[in-house]
Order: C-alpha cells, then sequence, then structure tokens
C-alpha cells in the first residue's frame, strides 16, 4: 500500500504554507455617493479605524471640487495570515451639482492599474511584481431612492467589464423589511434590463450537501446585500450580550444580527470565502479581457497571422510589444532593461573571478 | 343689563379653545379689562368670532410645495401631515416608473375640513428634481412656475373687474427635503435654496430621519444649521420678518434648536402599548411617527398647521409678492403689466394684510 501512496495530496498544505509565507495582498474599491455609510462599513468589515482622520468637506466646499482616488493601506493579520488590504476611496463621486462623466477617472484608474501590470507582466524582471490591480469593487446604492438612479447605472455601466462588482445597499436601517425585500427586486430587475454583469458568487461544489446548498442559495438570493456598519459597542436596547451595533430610540439594530441586516453574509462571502476568487476573476477574465483587447487594438495588420491573433493566448508571447506606449518610452525602457542586463553580468563576472581567486587550486567552480 | 351674560360668553370662546396651543392671531386670552370704568359693554370683542364664522363658511386655501430628490418620502410626509391620501405616491415598488428627464411640476388640490373648518388644500410636486446625473439649473422650473403664481395674482388684482375673492395659487410654503447623509448639505440643495429662499417661503426637513441616532441627527442638523448660515439662506421662519418681540423668541428658539425638523412618515398603523399609532416596524423596534422621542414630525406639523399657517400666508402675500410686484412695476416703468388696462395708471395697491377670508 506504501508502494501506491505517491504523496501529492499533500500539495494544497505546500501551497497554503507558501501562501502564508508570502502573505496575501487584495484591492478593494469602495464607491457611491457620500453619506451612504461606506467608511462605516469598511470599519466594521475589517475591524479597523481606517477613517479615523478623515475630514468631510462642506458642501459650499464640494461645489467646485473634482473626483479623486484615494488610497489607503492597512495589514491585518489573523491566525497567522497576514493580509495587505488596500483600500481605494472615490470620495467625491456623485456629489456635485453635474455629475456626469465623473465615473471617468475612476475607470481610467482601474485600466492604469491593468496597464501597470501588463507592463510589469511583459518586463524583465518579473519576480517581484506589484499588484495593485482592482479585485472588487463595493459599489453602495442608496436606501432612500428606489433602485439604480441614472448615475449609477451609468457608473456601472462603464465598469462592470473591468471589475468585480458587488452591488450594496447602505445604512438599510432605514428600510422596513418589507422595504428592503421591494428595494432588491427594484435593483435585481434593473441589472438585468440594463444589462449589467456583477460579480457572480460561485457555485458550491456538487458534493457538499443539502443543508449548505440551501444556505447557499439563500445567501445568494439576498444580493444586493443591504448592510448596516458600526464600530460601537451598544450594552443597552434589550440585548444581553454587548454587540455592536447602532442605539435608537426605538431600538438596538445590531450589526451582526442576520435579521437585521445582511451585515454577516457580506462579510462572510467577501472575507470569508471569496477573496481568493476575486483575484482569480480579476486575472483570468477581466485583466485577460483587457490585455486582449489591448494588444489586438495595438497589433499591425499583416505583421501575424490574423487568425492565431484572434485567439491570442498567454503561449504565445515570444513577442510582446510593450502596450500603449509612445515609441520613445519603449526605447527608453528596453535601453535601461539593458543597462541592468549588463550590470548584472558585470557583477557575476566580478564574483566569478572573486571566486576563482579564492578557490583551492585544483577544485573546479561551478558557474553561479 | 348684568355683566354676567357677557362674562360668561367669552369664558365659553376660551374653553374652547384652551386645549390647543396659542394660534394666531389671537383670539383673547383674557379678558378685556379695560372697560372696567364704562358700565356697559360694547361688544366689539366678538369681532374676532364673527371673522372666525366667516372663515369658516369661506374656508381658505393653502397651497404647499414639495421639493426633493425622489424616495425621500415626501408624499409620504404629506399625507402624514394632513391625515389624508392627499398625494398620490409615485411609486408603488412594482409600477413601472420612469424618472422625468427634466422636473415637472404637479399640482393637485383637495378640500379637507376639520372641525367646521373647510381647508382648499394643493399639494406641488415636483418630481424629477435632482434625480439626473446633472442637475444644473433644475431648480429653474420650480422658480418659473412659482413666479407664474405671483403673475396670475398681480394680473388678477390689476384688473379692472376683480373677482371678489381671488383665487390665490401662490406658493404659500415649500418644504425642502435633505437627504439624511449624517455628514452636511450637498451641493445641490445649497443651490437650490440661495436661488429660492428668496422668492418663496422654505422649511428645510431632514427626511427619512430615523436613520439617524440621537447624536447624529444633533450633530447633523448643527452642521445643517451653520451651513445655510454661512451661505446667507434665510429659511422660514426668517429674522427680518418677526414682528415683536414675542415673535421672536418664539422663532429664535425654533431656528436655533429645533429647524430643521428631523422627520418620518408614515401611513400605516401599528399597535403600541394597546394604541393604534402611525409607525414603522422593523425587526428591531417600532418607530412611532408622533412620538417626540423618536422624531420630530410633531413639531413639524405644529409649526406649519396649527401655529404657523396664516403667517407662511401672510409673509407671502406681504413680502414675496410685494417684491415680485414691485420689480415687476419697476420693469414695466411704473406701470402694472397685464392687458385690462388700457394704458391708464393706477392707484397703487395698499400692502394691507388681506383678512384670512379672502
Amino acid at each position: 500500500m506504501d508502494k501506491e501512496y505517491v504523496g501529492f495530496s499533500a500539495l494544497p498544505s505546500q501551497l497554503h504554507r507558501k501562501s502564508v509565507k508570502k502573505g496575501f495582498d487584495f484591492t478593494l474599491m469602495v464607491a457611491g455617493e457620500s453619506g451612504l455609510g461606506k467608511s462605516t462599513l469598511i470599519n466594521s468589515l475589517f475591524l479597523t479605524n481606517l477613517y479615523e482622520d478623515r475630514q468631510v468637506p462642506e458642501a459650499s466646499a464640494r461645489l467646485t471640487q473634482t473626483l479623486t482616488i484615494e488610497r489607503r493601506s492597512v495589514e491585518i493579520e489573523e491566525g497567522g495570515i497576514k493580509v495587505k488590504l488596500t483600500l481605494v476611496d472615490t470620495p467625491g463621486f456623485g456629489d456635485a451639482v453635474d455629475c456626469s462623466d465623473c465615473w471617468l477617472p475612476v475607470v481610467r484608474y482601474v485600466e492604469e492599474q491593468f496597464e501597470q501590470y501588463l507592463r510589469d507582466e511583459s518586463g524583465l524582471n518579473r519576480k517581484n511584481i506589484q499588484d495593485s490591480r482592482v479585485h472588487c469593487c463595493l459599489y453602495f446604492i442608496s436606501p432612500f431612492g428606489r433602485g439604480l438612479r441614472p448615475l449609477d447605472v451609468a457608473f456601472l455601466r462603464a465598469m462592470h467589464e473591468k471589475v468585480n462588482i458587488i452591488p450594496v445597499i447602505g445604512k438599510a436601517d432605514v428600510l422596513m423589511p418589507k422595504e428592503t425585500q421591494a428595494l432588491k427586486q427594484k435593483i435585481r430587475d434593473q441589472l438585468k434590463e440594463e444589462q449589467i454583469n456583477i460579480y457572480q458568487f460561485p457555485e458550491c461544489d456538487s458534493d457538499e450537501d443539502e443543508e449548505f446548498k440551501r444556505q447557499d442559495a439563500e445567501m445568494k438570493g439576498r444580493i444586493p446585500f443591504a448592510v448596516v456598519g458600526s464600530c460601537e459597542v451598544v450594552r443597552e436596547g434589550g440585548t444581553t450580550r454587548p454587540v455592536r451595533g447602532r442605539c435608537y430610540s426605538w431600538g438596538t439594530v445590531e450589526v451582526e444580527n442576520p435579521h437585521h441586516c445582511d451585515f454577516l453574509n457580506l462579510r462572510r462571502m467577501l472575507v470569508q470565502t471569496h477573496l481568493q476568487d476575486l483575484k482569480e476573476v480579476t486575472h483570468d477574465l477581466l485583466y485577460e479581457g483587457y490585455r486582449a483587447r489591448c494588444l489586438q487594438s495595438l497589433a499591425r495588420p499583416g505583421a501575424r497571422d490574423r487568425a492565431s491573433r484572434s485567439k491570442l493566448s498567454r503561449q504565445s508571447t515570444t513577442e510582446i510589444p510593450l502596450p500603449l506606449l509612445p515609441l520613445a518610452e519603449t526605447e527608453k525602457l528596453i535601453r535601461e532593461k539593458d543597462e541592468e542586463l549588463r550590470r548584472m553580468q558585470e557583477m557575476l563576472e566580478k564574483m566569478q573571478a572573486q571566486m576563482q581567486q579564492s578557490q583551492v587550486p585544483g577544485e573546479q567552480s561551478d558557474t553561479l | 343689563m348684568s355683566k354676567g351674560l357677557p362674562e360668561t360668553r367669552t369664558d365659553a370662546a376660551m374653553s374652547e379653545l384652551v386645549p390647543e396651543p396659542r394660534p394666531k392671531p389671537a383670539v383673547p386670552m383674557k379678558p378685556v379689562s379695560i372697560n372696567s370704568n364704562l358700565l356697559g359693554y360694547i361688544g366689539i370683542d366678538t369681532i374676532i368670532e364673527q371673522m372666525r364664522k366667516k372663515t369658516m363658511k369661506t374656508g381658505f386655501d393653502f397651497n404647499i410645495m414639495v421639493v426633493g430628490q425622489s424616495g425621500l418620502g415626501k408624499s409620504t410626509l404629506v399625507n402624514t401631515l394632513f391625515k389624508s391620501q392627499v398625494s398620490r405616491k409615485a411609486a408603488s415598488w412594482n409600477r413601472e416608473e420612469k424618472i422625468p428627464k427634466t422636473v415637472e411640476i404637479k399640482a393637485i388640490g383637495h378640500v379637507i375640513e376639520e372641525g367646521g373648518v373647510k381647508m382648499k388644500l394643493t399639494v406641488i410636486d415636483t418630481p424629477g428634481f435632482g434625480d439626473q446625473i446633472n442637475n444644473e439649473n433644475c431648480w429653474e422650473p420650480i422658480e418659473k412656475y412659482i413666479n407664474e403664481q405671483y403673475e396670475k395674482f398681480l394680473k388678477e388684482e390689476v384688473n379692472i373687474a376683480r373677482k371678489k375673492r381671488i383665487p390665490d395659487t401662490r406658493v404659500h410654503c415649500c418644504l425642502y427635503f435633505i437627504s439624511p447623509t449624517g455628514h452636511s448639505l450637498r451641493p445641490l440643495d445649497l443651490e437650490f435654496m440661495k436661488h429660492l429662499s428668496k422668492v418663496v417661503n422654505i422649511i428645510p426637513v431632514i427626511a427619512k430621519a430615523d436613520t439617524m441616532t440621537l447624536e447624529e441627527k444633533s450633530e447633523f442638523k448643527q452642521r445643517v444649521r451653520k451651513e445655510l448660515e454661512v451661505n446667507g439662506i434665510e429659511f422660514y421662519p426668517q429674522k427680518e420678518f418677526d414682528e415683536d418681540l414675542e415673535d421672536k423668541t418664539e422663532n429664535d428658539k425654533i431656528r436655533q434648536e429645533s429647524m430643521p425638523f428631523a422627520v418620518v412618515g408614515s401611513d400605516k398603523e401599528y399597535q403600541v402599548n394597546g394604541k393604534r399609532v402611525l409607525g414603522r416596524k422593523t425587526p428591531w423596534g417600532i418607530i412611532e411617527v408622533e412620538n417626540l422621542n423618536h422624531c420630530e414630525f410633531a413639531l413639524l406639523r405644529d409649526f406649519v398647521i396649527r401655529t404657523h399657517l396664516q403667517d407662511l400666508k401672510e409673509v407671502t402675500h406681504n413680502i414675496h409678492y410685494e417684491t415680485y410686484r414691485a420689480k415687476r412695476l419697476n420693469d414695466n416703468g411704473g406701470l402694472p403689466p397685464g392687458e385690462g388696462l388700457l394704458g391708464t395708471v393706477l392707484p397703487p395697491v395698499p400692502a394691507t394684510p388681506c383678512p384670512s377670508a379672502e
């Protein structure tokens, strides 16, 4: 029996050990009008205080404000696993009186990250590629409206093929249960009508038991998630133990109570089970789509066989031009890389010479 | 002639009104004592009673406009205010509703009656406000509508053969709904109120206030008040129109502490402590609309309907309408505008407050 035991079933744990050592990074974007509880939710999800020193500008200051992209990073450790979480924020979105095209800077940002990754990937030193691509975008929908507003539709249409979108309804404690259901259905209908592809949580494995499948289906039925965030622990209001929540005169909303809001579902599906899948979809689907579009638009007619070009695969990497750079820039990059190569070669030769000198005569030196 | 009779009459009039907060114009709260030296009773204090009777017979007009993004609960609030379905709720969830491309003005009139008094209430809705991606100048249709009503009234007034009672379609009160973001006003809110506070009485309200805890509410209100002040926006009751010290102290308190009112509206009733109350039922509790610990709906209702209704109309007529009229006359070189004129210069219309039975 030992002969039949090869041992590669230990591969998953090897991978696991490696990724634990390497650490894990994840880039999350939050978008939506101001005042929908985005910052509070992020703080609640990751139990951090990322937005502690934030200043919210007054309305008169926002009259002429344009949209900015802000990045914040935090390292979270739990159970020996380190996660470097980068949050991309879009303050100013949807605030101005005239919001035409206000989503363009966001689209440009996401594409720039893809472009950067493409460049790095096609470059020479690929060991330490920094992945700054946006893996997931939490889009906040207002609970005060009647579904998606024109601005929401415009943003989602511009972004759905470029980033994984998870729509959430912010400040959901303003809604009664029936209103929440109605709003969710309206949003689902609108998403279908406008043909917007949000992130699809993958099917659970067929060998899971019925109960798990039922729970999974029920959770998926709750999308878009209606969330409430809070970083305050409340003890009063009829709760038997301290919980995170919001204390009103008429009762206390418990953030982690599944009957009160979908916070637990969001946290489970986003953080606990699908973090890796989000990264994979970003890489395998969205990034590949961008790459294919990008390279197709660059390819000169007649330079390569059209048929093979139409099926650009990762195998045909023999002569990838550095995309989207003007010729001068490309040349400069090539020169820089050549320089680096030459320096490395020089160092190598020096080290070889040193080794030969210090070597006991008679022994062969291995090439380094 | 016994002195007992007239005093009983006054007492009877008073006791009917004691449970209400003091309404304006005043019904005498203390018996007239200046004529204590006279041996007789003249009876001029009954003029108030006569006016009251006349008002009850003719009824009065009130036009209220609601402005705000869709979904902020405008129609529900108006229905709650007047305890009747005066505003057709623009959306049941399953109805196909398209946001209009430009701001529409929809005026719907109802006659409601209470205690023998008839009120012709007109609710003016403004669907499409603030809902587009580009909301530049979306207040212009609203400003245009308000000015058109002033123009209509002006034309009637300068007519040679005037109607006995000019139909009053002027907007007496504009409820502006602020979205409860918890941060501050939005640029659109500032722009709207800047443009319209000089033309109509604006009462800002914070919509769907059940999304904020007590601390968040008071912080938000403070910030909003400060922003309005910094930007020179005078909402109703305007400081410059306080008539006397009594008004000023009362209105100061409202301006600096209560406004903008943080409201919640509902047309559903639930059982709470054995009573049926209007409210919203959530898994964590029932929000009672008329409970002052929960929201300030009752304050808004008392303010608009029970204490300041007449004042709203008076300020509209004496101040906003007169401003419009003066501007029109000036533009026209001192001549009133409109047809029925034949180029004659009419004496200026005296600026007396219209009695409530107009």
